[in-house]
């Protein structure tokens, strides 16, 4: 199997991986780098459970391939928590009691992450609209929707923008 | 000891929570133990038919790969295993038990024929492709009726496509039917769906040939049960058997059971000495993971014209699918016996016909057979109401079981070991507590009223929740040289947030904070023997067996301070972690090692119990149905976390929602599976949920356990059909629609209107009334 080597910033830190062309991105986090946080509930773009930010955005990274990240910056749900504490958005999903057995909930926070970014402000139907690009099976979503609205102020705050928010 | 009852009842953040959003969880599929090897499952292609040969010489060659298993590999040292009865079996099934891996015949798309192992998954999937199977077609047997029918038979050896008729009789049936005022029969349907666990399947089996000592990892519901099992299967000695629970990406009901790959994957770990891990695709899960929910009934109601129900007969088809599956007679049991659910129906005869078809086995899926005796009674409730001139709220208030005719037993099924009673309730309360949340008085003006082009319907309906499946559960509590406690349970997690709530209850008995909880579970490393996370009974059982050991601990401890610090073991007091004896105290840690293991017995279930309320709107335009409001409120004898109990409750009800409007497994008439992905198999989305109150009471506690606390977590699921189509009805009433199937999908609201619309157009025709 051809093979390349890819560079890519992950969570901060610049690596070096070697894939297999074909590989995913979701792949090469999980198998290659051993970010397991990304998880691969559809593996075809579906479910959401395995979005990862590149270069800012929310991507599925089932449906990317990992030579296509190379050069890029990627944040797994494992970067988003800062100095061993969680996020706001991320304390708001405890708090909240968003998830159950959390298996979809590193790719919400990650989309959600992505979403509070760009617009601080989001209202409960645009939280909703954009979640709805991710399955969750136990919570029934309403809790998320809540924490994702508790979790806002953290990035509108005046020093704020996304790396305040983590 | 001090502080009780401190934790129980508070809504204390999950423990697992902190590890579960920084990406720390650990599911099967980030297991890498050494040496791993990889497992993919070829599958049957074809419904039915006769497997000739299977040619994986291509596949053996493609570097990388390690090997390639078939019956031929598995059955070389005897028969190839059948998959176990776990549950509700009956002798009538043996015979239609699924090998394994597929032998003389394919009986469903997704049946695997064939395993391969390799260095790297991909290859693996790559020499899926190299494989020549042969398949001689057999005629598909694609729904209950051509099962019925046995003109092509799944199971030549056994002669007929029904597997048994379970009897549920209570009183007599006919000799009511025969003296009442009213009669009514009608035909109901739900569609094949599942339970769909975020996290596909998965296991990874380690095998140590120097030590034959084997691990299975991903297990969860009954690691005890499985391992004993597998153990057999595999012709290994228990002792030399271990699963072991890592985190759980969502049961409800479908994971944890004995599929055909709990076995192929150890099997591949012994023969090849090597660690081997197995993950499922979504396309695999659709077809391979237990369907559920295909009912198809033909019931009828007799009622005096005053609405007093007098009895329910007819008879079920459960669409079993190819094999009868761990606890595939499950829901068709429950379905047949609880019929009744919340109200008083004196006689009662229901024939289930269990049926194989050519499509994936069937097993129980969140509130299995309660879900469907809601839809089918409820409906039935508000035909009869309508044709009586009864409102439906008067209706149910005259049906419901009062507080003094419980306990009460349900029906029994004929033949079958089968006895249980509705424990305790105030079910007049809680039903009249969910009208007031939802506030039927106020919006009953609703009922049926055109506003800006669609109909508006409101319903009621009441259900029961089977919970605390017995028989027993074991917990043992280890003193820890920190000053906290080791608390080890048999019961399972499935992402439910159990290990909170057992380390409240732990907590409470010991009067220690939670911190000093280290709460263990699942894994069959950890006590004698446990009995999983099924039937809503992990906090039931596992629960009462924290208390049963704690109680012990406590006597223990009492005894031997009373020997070093002086006194009877009775003047030991034991306060925050700290054991005050007559001449002096000792912390809890100068205990380290003090350890008990204790088993709680129970034979008995319990019953939570509670009401739905719904309002709908209907565009006729569509069939599209809106939600607009949803109340629920169910009484669980006692809640333990209510922050958790709420977030089931929620989630339950969207479930259900999805039941009700989305999730639907289709099939074509050959047998192939048409929904193979998530773009086609349809589940409830963020934009898809209503405004949903969720209300839990801990209003009469359970008498059965010394917790008092009743199963929950399935009760938000178990009305929402009934509550749903009949809003849906209650708003097209002018239209006369009765909607008896699931999905109510718009294709399927917006055909019924039509219809209606034709009817209404003919004046002749004629309706059902009284007899």
């Amino acid at each position: 199997m051809t093979t390349a080597r890819i560079t890519l910033t992950i969570n901060g830190t610049a690596t070096t991986l070697d894939v297999p062309v074909r590989m995913t991105l979701a792949d090469a986090l999980r198998e290659k780098a051993r970010l397991t946080g990304t998880h691969v509930a559809c593996e075809h773009g579906v479910c959401g459970a395995c979005t990862v930010l590149v270069d800012g955005l929310a991507v599925r990274s089932c449906l990317m391939l990992a030579v296509q990240a190379d050069g890029a910056a990627v944040t797994t749900v494992e970067g988003l928590a800062r100095d061993g504490a969680l996020s706001p958005l991320q304390a708001a999903f405890r708090d909240h009691h968003a998830l159950q057995c959390g298996f979809c909930t590193p790719g919400i926070l990650t989309t959600m992450h992505a979403l509070l970014t760009a617009e601080p402000d989001a209202d409960e139907a645009r939280i909703r609209d954009v979640l709805s690009g991710n399955l969750c099976r136990c919570t029934g979503y309403l809790p998320i929707v809540e924490a994702v609205l508790a979790a806002r102020d953290a990035y509108r705050a005046p020093d704020g923008g996304p790396e305040a928010a983590r | 000891m001090s502080r009780p009852n401190a934790w129980i009842g508070s809504p204390v953040p999950r423990v697992e929570d902190e590890r579960l959003v920084t990406g720390r969880g650990r599911f099967v599929g980030d297991l890498v133990p050494e040496r791993l090897l990889h497992a993919v499952m070829l599958r049957s292609p074809q419904a039915h038919g006769s497997l000739r040969s299977i040619d994986a010489g291509a596949a053996r060659d493609l570097p990388g790969v390690v090997a390639v298993f078939t019956a031929a590999d598995v059955g070389a040292a005897g028969a190839v295993p059948l998959i176990p009865q776990r549950q509700h079996a009956l002798p009538e099934g043996e015979a239609y038990r699924q090998p394994v891996i597929a032998v003389d015949k394919v009986r469903y798309v997704g049946e695997p024929v064939a395993v391969v192992i390799a260095e790297d998954p991909a290859i693996a999937e790559d020499a899926l492709e190299l494989i020549e199977v042969d398949i001689d077609p057999l005629p598909p047997v694609a729904d209950h009726v051509a099962a019925d029918s046995d003109a092509a038979l799944l199971f030549e050896a056994a002669g007929s496509n029904r597997i048994a008729v379970l009897r549920a009789r209570a009183g007599d049936a006919d000799a009511a039917f025969a003296a009442a005022d009213y009669t009514r029969r009608a035909q109901f349907g739900i569609q094949r769906h599942t339970a769909l666990p975020m996290e596909p399947r998965g296991l990874c089996a380690t095998f140590d040939p120097a030590s034959g000592r084997l691990v299975l990892y991903g297990a969860t519901k009954v690691p005890y049960y499985n391992r004993r099992a597998l153990a057999g299967m595999l012709g290994l000695d228990i002792a030399a058997v271990d699963l072991i629970e890592v985190d759980v990406g969502g049961g409800f009901g479908a994971r944890g059971e004995i599929y055909p790959e709990d076995f192929l994957v150890p099997f591949a770990a012994m023969r090849l000495g090597a660690a081997v891990r197995w993950i499922e695709d979504r396309r695999e899960h659709l077809s391979a993971c237990n369907h559920a929910r295909e009912f198809h009934a033909d019931l009828e109601i007799a009622c005096r014209r005053d609405g007093t129900v007098l009895a329910l007969r007819g008879r079920v088809d459960a669409d079993l699918g190819a094999y009868a599956r761990t606890n595939g007679f499950t829901p068709p049991r429950n379905v047949v016996q609880f019929m009744p659910g919340p109200y008083r129906i004196d006689h009662v005869a229901i024939d289930g016909h269990l049926l194989v078809t050519n499509k994936t086995p069937a097993g129980t899926y969140r509130g299995p057979g309660r879900f469907e005796t809601s839809f089918f009674c409820e409906r039935l409730f508000d035909m009869a109401a309508h044709d009586l001139g009864i409102d439906p709220v008067a209706f149910r208030r005259r049906n419901l079981l009062r507080k003094d005719e419980l306990p009460r037993p349900f029906p029994g099924i004929v033949g079958v070991d089968a006895a249980t009673e509705l424990d305790n309730g105030d079910y007049a309360f809680v039903f009249q507590r969910c009208l007031d949340d939802f506030g039927w008085t106020e919006k009953a003006a609703l009922q049926g009223r055109l506003i800006d082009g669609r109909y508006h319907g409101i319903a009621v309906a009441s259900f029961i929740e089977g919970g605390g499946g017995a028989p027993r559960e074991n917990a043992r509590i280890t003193v820890e040289a920190d000053g906290g406690v080791a608390v080890d349970v048999g019961s399972s997690a499935i992402g439910q947030g159990l290990a909170t709530v057992l380390s409240q209850i732990a907590a409470d008995a010991l009067g220690l904070p939670m911190s000093a909880v280290t709460l263990r579970h699942g894994s069959t490393t950890l006590v004698t023997e446990g009995f999983g996370s099924n039937h809503s009974r992990s906090t039931v059982m596992g629960g009462s067996a924290i208390l049963v050991a704690a109680e012990a601990l406590l006597a223990e401890l009492r005894t031997v301070a009373a020997a070093e610090l002086g006194g009877a073991a009775t003047d030991v007091r034991i306060a925050d972690g700290v054991v005050h004896g007559a001449a002096g105290q000792r912390p809890l840690s100068a205990f380290a090692g003090l350890s008990v293991e204790r088993t709680y017995h129970n034979t008995k279930y319990t019953y939570s119990y509670g009401t739905h309320a719904a309002h709908v709107a209907v565009d006729p335009r569509t069939g599209h149905v809106e939600v607009i409001d949803y109340v629920t409120v169910e009484d669980v004898g006692r809640v333990i976390n209510p922050a958790t109990l709420h977030g089931q409750v929620i989630g339950a009800v969207v479930q259900g929602l999805g039941s009700v409007f989305l999730e639907h497994l289709v099939y074509d008439e050959t047998g192939q599976l048409l929904t193979g992905s998530l773009a086609d198999y349809l589940v409830p989305t963020a934009t898809d949920v209503p405004r949903i109150r969720g209300v839990s009471l801990g209003l009469e506690r359970c008498p059965n356990n010394p917790l008092g606390a009743k199963g929950a977590g399935e009760g938000g699921l178990i009305a929402t059909g009934g509550v749903i189509a009949n809003a849906v009805a209650a708003a097209l009433r002018s239209f006369g629609v009765e909607p008896n199937h699931l999905p109510l999908s718009p294709p399927r609201v917006w055909r019924l209107i039509q219809e209606a619309r034709r009817r209404q157009a003919t004046p002749h025709e004629t309706g059902q009334g009284a007899a």
